[in-house]
């Protein structure tokens, strides 16, 4: 396998790896507002349920935000992709000759 | 698509198939985002689920009356098992040492042991995971059990021991 030390793929590693901290932090939110409220249920708190529902709802609009920023990011054009997929040989060639019948 | 045009170069399984290390790294980190949104949805179902049930069991307000023993066959520092308000409730009463009736559901709020009165103590005593519990109120005193046991409401009615309701959840 092949490494790259290409500072725009570098970035977007980053960006994700960031966005995917950001995620599990607010993942961990979500899984103690569920227990909480679990636990308040069990005990007869039922008024709890809908604030809990609704800050749960709220964190997953961050996590679909964020998830959104990955899409962002994965449409960004990568400047080094037409050098690299014009000199790759073989297979691993990408143009408008793919999947085009031999003349 | 011809990389000369400026349109998009690769297909997409050489996006997800990448032959570089880090392209590869890139694609796992996005495809784990993904199933973290996911969980986060399964998340919101949980709540959605914990509100429904909250909306379909509404308080119960009545409770029905049951003689569940005779005072004076209660010794200080002993206890009479009873099940109430249906028969896969246990229950247990107890004669505090003081003197003082009181009754609680036997169900351990941990895991549903079956907790016992520890007369020398003076509290209730879960033997699965050392939860005890307090004899006058039902608030936990010590161990996992996150919830005070829920206390039958008993009233002495001449030589007969009346339960009335459950207070869930809540000492005094």
């Amino acid at each position: 396998m092949r490494t790259t030390s290409n500072p725009a793929r570098r970035r977007r590693r980053v960006a994700i790896d960031a966005v995917m901290v950001l995620v599990i932090l607010v993942l961990v939110v979500q899984m103690w507002l569920l227990t909480a409220s679990l636990e308040s249920y069990l005990a007869g708190h039922h008024a709890v349920a809908v604030p809990a529902l609704l800050s749960s709802l709220a964190l997953f609009a961050i996590c679909g935000f964020l998830y959104r920023l990955v899409l962002r990011i994965d449409r960004l054009q990568d400047p080094d992709d037409a050098g690299r997929s014009a000199a790759m040989p073989g297979p691993w060639r990408v143009s408008s000759d793919v999947g085009r019948p031999p003349s | 698509m011809d990389p000369k045009d400026g349109s998009s170069t690769k297909p997409a399984w050489a996006e997800e198939f990448s032959v570089y290390a880090s392209e590869d790294a890139y694609v796992q980190r996005r495809q784990f985002t993904k199933f973290l949104v996911l969980t986060s949805a399964g998340m919101v179902a949980g709540q959605a689920w914990i509100w429904l049930k909250s909306v379909a069991a509404a308080p119960r307000t009545e409770w029905p009356e049951a003689v569940v023993a005779r005072a004076s066959d209660i010794a200080p520092g002993t206890v009479r098992f009873f099940k109430y308000p249906s028969e896969t409730e246990p229950c247990i009463l107890v004669r505090r040492t003081n003197g003082e009736l009181v009754a609680f559901s036997q169900k351990c709020t941990h895991l549903s042991c079956a907790v016992y009165y520890a007369a020398e103590r003076d509290r209730l005593e879960c033997p699965c995971h050392e939860g005890y519990f307090s004899a006058s109120n039902g608030r936990v005193l010590q161990g996992p059990p996150p919830r005070p046991l829920p206390r039958v409401r008993i009233e002495q009615r001449g030589d007969d021991v009346v339960a009335l309701g459950i207070i869930e959840g809540e000492g005094e």
